[in-house]
């Protein structure tokens, strides 16, 4: 299979002709939050976990394993990916999963995709396979060309397996519920987030602030005792449902765009309707509001702005980079796909 | 010497003319900040790893960044290398100067832009230590987690380039895991933001790509680093064991009961002996091991967790669990680890620190074969081990005044790190390859994969200026080292696909 890819890779650079990678169906993510993509399809199955030692706390898979699959196989032994990876649909792999390097609610509290992954294989756009990094937990060996997959949208590289760091279970989970106006709850999640709380989300919805606790019985209660509020009965499918874009917030057609600013940073000036996930370091916005401004605004914060679904899909739906850093991007392409055949126009229109 | 920088190997500059190089300098930095007197070069010579040695063309101290900018323009101008460099306490010979090179020293970048307790972020220059970034933050009730044993004096620029970790790293993850943002000087002289203070920047990780990336890549002179609450309490256990192996079994048993230790740490008798000697913190001389496993948290769950714990090690056949009851006592039972380093340096004129890091479940046939390869060189090796996260410390005691010590400590520490890829572990889990390792690299990874390295490399130094001969080895130097290197007529690792 992989020597079959790498045929096709090279064909296509031969030929200069363009490829655009799905594995399994993450194409219905894929097509919603990168940019418009040319090319023709390069559609692999790779299926199967290839490894998973939990007292190693490693496990490897497959591009296309079904996300959901990776996740089963955790939960039997009490593990899990700490970045609470969104599947956006129900055929997410684990290969789109790299690629997208989109992570859920716990992001700020125990990092994302890019902290999780210890190794990649991959055909980069030459054809080769490559192998970088590996299945331990610590590796300084060579440029850490793992990391750099994940967000790249296959723009860099065709995935085939990866390996992640992966942990325990928390014994148990509770989610607070407190009434709270937006610009008050952005300053107390940010308060209680640097204060020793086994905090592991913290999101306001337009409506009130919720704050998760994970880890040990007696620690979770404590907190639950600090933060006050009320207890939320269900919070795991109020969380899941913040993960998967399911809260009525994310229906209908409006743009939706997605501000990643400092957490603790005010309420941008614009308009629309609100949530502030990642203990406001991530803000969801619907709105008709222009492209220019939104993007302003998310700068001024210490951050960026994407559109994530909906408006313009022609025009970059990534915040533009300034020229010096676009330079280095055209570079870092070039060195792995040096003919642009690999999702060309997926994350900036000239890469 | 296993290495010494080849032209022919690992490429060639054109020779500078020192005056012109030093009158261009001076246009931007002041005079007293190059230095050129051979008395003046000598402490720049080497870094941690002193068998190796060389002085530099000229160092060069600059203050801001717009003269690292000036430095980096002229160097690029005139194809003169620049090798990067922090405390010097790099292990791996990542700081080396090249005789044909500029050093530039980041000492001078040592203040403490900004502390924000609210978004829990610094902003520190590159030349700021590990240490006074937690000590700045310590009255917010904020710490920078990174802890790596030469904490007082290594810098946080440093500790970038070569992606330290350190004691608390299972849990905290490692300098990757804890910075935000990076202000870089390309070779060109041009200044580039990577990363940001909001999370997942747009664009390529270009973040993860320059950690770890040994000064290879860009000159990093300002660093924003994550800051976490500081635990409410941790506290210490100390685990004796009468065999390695067991030891080694606690540690997977203790992860498999869903615990991550704060920091969960093994030494070997010959390291707990040393350390004892050097500390009298009480360690069991007798003992084949110990282990040492810290849990950090609120009060409740520390609590909790040290009966757990107490009770696995227990079952786990430790001859004897000691918990820490105060602050002070904690900081004893750390005091030898976090001092093996100089401890077994008191027990030998010499030793060489190896870095390796290996699935934890190989621990018990990996010590074991040490222990073999320390009898066939006929040098002592005493272990500490990261046991959390698989990462070996074998510390090879050896006479560098004994002609061929140092060669035969060369190449027992190289066998080791051929015995670390061969279990499926790494050459480097945290000193970075530098030109230590640089021949360890041509057994790690196929020349496909360094081919990838060097194109990187060039995407962003195309003229291949910032600290050349080191990191990645070029393939025309792993083809000299392979010619001495195959094994039993065999290539290493026949099984591997090959493509
Ligand atoms: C006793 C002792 C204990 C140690 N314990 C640990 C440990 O527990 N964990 C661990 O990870 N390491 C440890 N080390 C190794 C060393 O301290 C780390 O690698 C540290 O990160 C090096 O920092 P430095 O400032 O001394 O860098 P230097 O040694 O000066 O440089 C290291 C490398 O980084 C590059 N570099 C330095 N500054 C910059 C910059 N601003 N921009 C670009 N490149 C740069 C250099 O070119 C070189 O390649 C230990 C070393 C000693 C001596």
């Amino acid at each position: 299979m992989t020597l079959q890819l790498c045929v096709k890779a090279h064909y296509f650079r031969d030929a200069s002709r363009f490829l655009t990678l799905y594995v399994g169906s993450t194409r219905a993510v894929h097509d919603q939050f990168g940019g418009a993509c040319r090319g023709e399809i390069l559609e692999h199955e790779l299926l199967g976990n290839v490894s998973y030692e939990p007292t190693e706390l490693v496990i490897t898979a497959r591009c296309g394993t079904p996300l959901s699959d990776l996740e089963a196989a955790l939960a039997e032994r009490d593990q899990m990916l700490v970045f609470e990876p969104p599947h956006l649909g129900v055929d997410a792999t684990v290969g789109g999963t790299v690629a997208c390097g989109l992570s859920g609610p716990r992001r700020p509290f125990a990092g994302a995709v890019r902290d999780t992954v210890l190794g990649v294989k991959l055909i980069n756009g030459q054809g080769e396979a490559l192998t970088f990094g590996g299945q331990v937990m610590k590796n300084v060996a060579g440029y850490d060309l793992s990391r750099v997959m994940c967000g790249a949208l296959g723009t860099l590289g065709v995935i085939l397996e990866a390996s992640f760091k992966v942990l325990p279970k928390p014994s148990i989970e509770a989610t607070r519920r407190i009434e709270s106006t937006l610009p008050e709850a952005i300053d107390r999640m940010n308060r209680w987030a640097g204060q020793p709380l086994p905090l592991s989300a913290a999101c306001h919805d337009g409506e009130a602030l919720y704050l998760r606790l994970s880890g040990a019985e007696s620690a979770v209660h404590a907190g639950e005792r600090k933060l006050g509020g009320d207890a939320v009965a269900d919070g795991q499918r109020y969380w899941a449902e913040l993960r998967e874009q399911q809260h009525p917030f994310f229906g209908g057609d409006e743009p939706l765009w997605r501000l990643a600013v400092r957490s603790g940073a005010p309420q941008p000036d614009l308009p629309g309707r609100w949530i502030v996930d990642w203990c406001g370091g991530q803000r969801w916005l619907r709105t008709d509001a222009p492209a220019s401004r939104i993007r302003a605004e998310a700068q001024a914060l210490g951050g960026h702005a994407q559109c994530f679904r909906g408006g313009d899909r022609e025009a970059d739906v990534f915040h533009p980079l300034p020229d010096a850093l676009m330079g280095l991007h055209r570079s870092l392409k070039a060195a792995l796909d040096p003919k642009g055949i690999l999702n060309p126009g997926r994350l900036y229109r000239d890469l | 010497m296993s290495f010494e920088y080849a032209p022919a190997l690992d490429g060639d500059y054109p020779s500078v003319d020192l005056d012109i190089l030093l009158g261009r300098l001076h246009q931007g930095v002041p005079t007293d900040a190059v230095l050129h007197a051979p008395e003046d070069l000598r402490p720049y010579e080497c870094d941690g790893l002193a068998a190796y040695r060389q002085v530099p063309l000229a160092v060069v101290l600059p203050d801001s960044i717009e003269q690292v900018q000036h430095v980096m323009r002229i160097c690029h101008q005139m194809r003169v290398p620049v090798v990067a460099r922090g405390a010097g306490t790099g292990l791996s010979g990542g700081a080396l100067p090249l005789n044909q090179g500029v050093l530039l020293s980041l000492t001078k970048f040592n203040r403490i832009l900004h502390i924000d307790p609210l978004n829990r972020l610094a902003r520190v220059q590159t030349g700021v230590r590990n240490l006074a970034i937690s000590q700045a933050a310590n009255p917010h009730g904020l710490y920078y987690a990174p802890d790596p044993s030469s904490q007082i004096a290594c810098t946080i620029g440093g500790n970038v380039a070569e992606n330290a970790g350190g004691v608390h790293c299972l849990k905290y993850g490692l300098t990757a895991n804890n910075i935000l943002a990076l202000e870089v000087v390309t070779m060109e002289g041009e200044r580039v933001s990577l990363g940001a203070e909001a999370l997942d920047a747009a664009g390529y990780d270009m973040l993860a790509l320059m950690t770890g990336s040994e000064g290879m890549l860009g000159v990093i002179v300002e660093v924003m680093v994550k800051l976490l609450p500081t635990p409410q309490v941790a506290r210490v256990l100390m685990a004796s064991y009468a065999d390695v192996g067991k030891a080694g079994e606690a540690v997977g048993e203790i992860i498999a009961a869903g615990i991550i230790p704060g920091g969960l740490e093994m030494m070997d008798n010959p390291a707990i002996r040393a350390a004892e000697d050097f500390l009298h913190a009480g360690y069991p001389v007798e003992a084949a091991a110990i282990l040492l496993c810290e849990l950090d948290g609120t009060e409740e769950e520390v609590s909790d967790g040290i009966q757990r714990v107490h009770d696995i090690l227990i079952a786990s056949g430790a001859t004897e669990v000691r918990v820490s009851a105060s602050e002070s006592e904690r900081q004893m039972f750390w005091a030898g680890r976090k001092n093996a380093f100089p401890a077994v340096g008191r027990l030998s004129p010499d030793y060489y620190c190896i870095d390796g890091t290996i699935p934890r479940r190989e621990l018990p046939g990996v010590l074991k074969a040490i222990a073999a390869l320390s009898e066939e060189f006929g040098l002592r090796v005493a272990n500490v081990f990261h046991a959390g996260d698989g990462n070996l410390h074998p510390l090879i005691l050896f006479d560098a005044n004994v002609s061929g010590e140092l060669e035969k400590a060369e190449q027992l520490g190289a066998r080791i790190l051929e015995l670390c890829v061969q279990v499926g572990g790494t050459i480097t889990g945290e000193h970075g390859v530098g030109i230590e390792k640089i021949h360890e690299m041509c057994i790690q990874f196929r020349p496909l994969e360094l081919e990838q390295f060097h194109a990187v490399k060039a995407a962003f130094d195309p003229q291949r200026l910032l600290n050349p001969g080191k990191a990645v080895p070029t393939l025309a130097r792993c083809a000299e080292f392979g010619a001495m290197h195959v094994h039993n007529g065999q290539l290493p690792f026949p099984e591997l696909e090959r493509f």
